[in-house]
Order: C-alpha cells, then structure tokens, then sequence
C-alpha cells in the first residue's frame, strides 16, 4: 500500500493520546517528555480540546487514552472525559494517581471514564520513590488503586520496568493480583526523552532481562483469565523491530498539551520535522496530508534493508525516534533489526549502559 | 488459573467493557482497556446471548440457557453450537472482555 500525498487507501486511526498537561508533580527519571516541557499558559484550552475530540470520533477514533505530565492537574479532566464518552469515545486515564481520591474517582466515572492506568515505579515504597523523587507517593498510589476497583472501574497496573526494579517483577504481578487489577502492563523504559539522558543509571543488565523474561513466562498460564498480561520486550536486547505505533501514521496520532499532532510522543525529537496545531487545521486534514504524518508512512520512505525485507509491512521499519537517538539519522533502519548495519551498536550501549555501576539518575525537571 | 467454561456459569462483561457499533466503521465490538475485540456476526449474537438483560425478578442468564436461545435463533441443532460457543466465550474471558 502507498500513500503518496492521496487519502486513497488511508485507514482511520483507531487511537488518540491526548496529552492534556506536562505538569506532573513526579520527577522520574524515566520520563518519555520531552526536555522541553510546555507551559502552563501554552496548554490548549477546555473547548479547544472539546473540538479535538468531536474531530477525532468523526475521524473513525475510538478509544482516547487522556495523559501527559499528570492529567489530572487539569481541572477541567471530568468535562473532557463526559465530552469525550458522548462523542461515542472510549475513555482511558493515564495517570500517577497522586493528585487523585476517591470523590474525584467516583466524578470521573460519573463523567463516563471506563479504566484508570496507574504507573508505579517499584514495589517497595524507597525504591519507588527514589525513582519518582515524589516522597509518600506509593501509599497513595495504592489507595486510590484500590479505590478505582471499588467504584467500579477497570484498572491497569502500569509495571515500569528498568535496573533497579526488574528483579520484582513477580512482586509486581502480585500486586497486580492483590488490588484486582484487571491488566498489568509490564513495559520495559523506552530511552527517549528524560530516560535516554538517564539510561546509564536506567537500563538492565542482560541477565537480568533473561531472568526476569523467564519469570514473566512462567508466570503467564496461571493468570490467564485472571489478570491480562501486556509486556513489552525490551528493544535493546531484541533482534526485530517492533511495529511502533503499529506504523507510522497508521493507527494513532498524539496531540501535544500545547496542541501539536504528533504520530507519537516521541517524535518531537527528530529534526527537520514540522507539526500541524489543532488550532491551524483540521484533525482529519492532519491525519491524511500532514508533512509529519508522511514523512515515515507506508514504505515508500524506507532505505535497504527495509525496502526488500519481506517483513516491511510488519514492522514498518521499526522505531524512528530509536534509529535517531541510536544512529543519529532517523531515516535509517531500526537498528534493533539484526539486518541493520548499525545492530553492533547494541550490544555495546547495553553492555556499557547495562553495567551494575551505580550512576547518578537526572531527574525530569521544569525549566522553563 | 481458569478452567474451562460451562454451561452452568454466568458470564457478564468484564469491568471497563462495552460493547458499541462503530460508527464509522459500522462493524460492531468489545472495547476495553487499551483494546478492542471485532465481533463477526455470530460472535455478536453469542454475547448478545450470554449477556441478555434478564428480568429484574429473575436470575441472570446461564450460559446452557444463552446456548439454548441461540439455538432457537438460528434453528441450528444445539450440540452442534454448544461447543463453538463455549470454546469462543473461553477465548474471551482468557482475554478480558467477559468475566464470570
């Protein structure tokens, strides 16, 4: 399938991350926000995002996955998510859960809200908070875990998986169990963002990645039916791509707090991109003919050895933002691919990275 | 771990699921957390089935008595169904989207 410039043959999207805010009054070093956070003042107003919405349910959307920095800074989050459930959208939080209780739980499921993603950073409360440097912030987490289950929601476990933690990742899915979650999500740190500055004090050795592999597998037939396990294997020790996003500007579009339409959270980081606004030009226009949205669309774009790779519309050449932060040149194969020239690289930042020294963790930080 | 379903159990669908027509694409399916399931024409009357919205003096439906109503449906014989729609109800409780 090509695409060149026509909507001919261009699928819907199927998903939006609607970044309402990058306040957040966690500080983990793992942070996939840019380095460059947008201001308060710069966020998209209540009837701008109202209009996204409309635009994005028109647009074939169905599910919107409301995040940021912390969503729930904004106090306009129970309108969103009432005008997001009427306009026919299914309507997920992504969340830190500390800024939240169970009155506010029990508004935003009276608004419509259908499931609450709650990430934790550990399962022991010093090492969760050495992580998010946010003091008291697991026995809250906990609390409104708990309380997501009991006003009647479904509930996530978001397992944030790097060095200091991977060795707990059956106490992960056990807390999973025990606040009746119905989906862990056991995702390994992407390193872009805050988290590619601070992947040598982040990433896992390789043994550890084998070791905690071989407890999620095991771990696997007795939790079927029980808790929906979604785990996401680590790129760097891997010898194929993921389809990122599914492809580029095949199934999911991302709006920035300030109104940016990105085809994912990360892709403010390649240069020479430029970004529609919402407030310049409708959604559907963007989706089907933004200069950002084709750039890495469909295969038309992609170098040897993706373009004779009988696996190209698998995975669509793999992760833009990681040929960039690993090779320098977005364009270029996913080095994760072990037909990418560049695959020897690796071994050696995981080897290097992955080592069990100690280095210090940058925290994500506001400065504006 | 979870055995397999019988026609004793009552199925419902699972927290955070909905079942909802698409409006632009026109086929129906379950939406959950971070998911989707399309429904073929049979998987929409089986959960349609097993899901019934029973009177509100009596217990909700069985999944013998959902098999049973499809059955009737599509005048098919009933072993012949039974299997298929156990094995498919399995299959969505192994992903999430019903529950018993």
């Amino acid at each position: 399938m090509t695409f060149c410039g026509a909507t001919i043959g261009l699928e819907p999207p199927l998903a939006l991350l609607a970044e309402l805010t990058h306040r957040c009054p966690l500080r983990c070093a793992y942070c996939s926000n840019p380095l460059a956070l947008d201001p308060a003042s710069r966020e998209l107003d209540t009837a701008a995002w109202c209009r996204v919405l409309d635009e994005a349910a028109d647009l074939g959307i169905i599910q919107v996955h409301f995040s940021g920095g912390e969503p729930t800074a904004r106090k306009d989050l129970e309108a969103l998510i009432a005008h997001a459930t009427a306009a026919g959208l299914y309507a997920n939080l992504i969340t830190s859960a500390v800024l939240l209780d169970r009155a506010r739980l029990e508004r935003l499921r009276n608004a419509g809200l259908q499931h609450v993603q709650i990430g934790f950073q550990d399962t022991q409360p010093a090492k969760a908070e050495l992580i998010s440097g946010f003091p008291g912030g697991q026995a809250k987490k906990l609390e409104v875990a708990r309380a997501v289950t009991d006003v009647g929601m479904a509930l996530t476990v978001n397992a944030i998986v790097q060095r200091h933690n991977i060795d707990r990742v059956d106490d992960f899915i056990d807390m999973a169990l025990e606040l009746k979650a119905g989906r862990i999500e056991i995702a390994n740190v992407q390193y872009y963002g805050w988290a590619l500055k601070n992947r040598a004090a982040l990433m896992p050795t390789r043994e550890q990645l084998v070791h905690m592999d071989e407890r999620v597998r095991a771990r696997l037939p007795e939790l079927k039916g029980q808790l929906v396990v979604d785990y996401v294997v680590p790129d760097y020790y891997a010898k194929r791509p993921k389809a990122c996003m599914g492809g580029w500007g095949r199934k999911f579009l991302n709006v920035t707090p300030s109104g940016s339409v990105l085809p994912c959270h990360a892709a403010e980081t390649i240069p020479g991109m430029t970004f529609d606004r919402v407030t310049e030009r409708p959604l559907a226009d963007i989706w089907a003919n933004s200069a950002a949205f084709q750039r890495y669309r469909g295969t038309d774009w992609m170098p040897q050895p993706c373009r004779s790779c009988d696996q190209k519309e698998i995975d669509w050449g793999g992760c833009r933002c990681q040929a960039l932060a690993l090779t320098g040149n977005a364009d270029n194969t996913d080095p994760v691919c072990d037909l990418s020239e560049h695959h020897g690289l690796l071994a050696e930042i995981a080897a290097e990275d992955g080592g069990t020294a100690e280095a210090p963790i940058t925290y994500r930080s506001f400065s504006l | 771990m979870t055995d397999g379903v019988t026609e004793e159990d009552r199925v419902r669908l699972a927290p955070g699921v909905m079942l909802r027509q698409d409006r632009v694409r026109g086929h129906w399916q379950l939406l959950g957390p971070e998911r989707v399931l399309i429904l073929d024409e049979v998987a929409l009357e089986v959960v349609r089935a097993v899901t019934a919205q029973p009177q509100t003096d009596q217990p909700p439906v069985t999944v013998g008595m959902a098999i049973g109503a499809l059955a009737a449906q599509f005048d098919a014989p009933r072993d012949e169904i039974a299997a298929d729609v156990l094995e498919l109800l399995g299959d969505m409780i192994a992903k999430g989207f019903l529950t018993r």
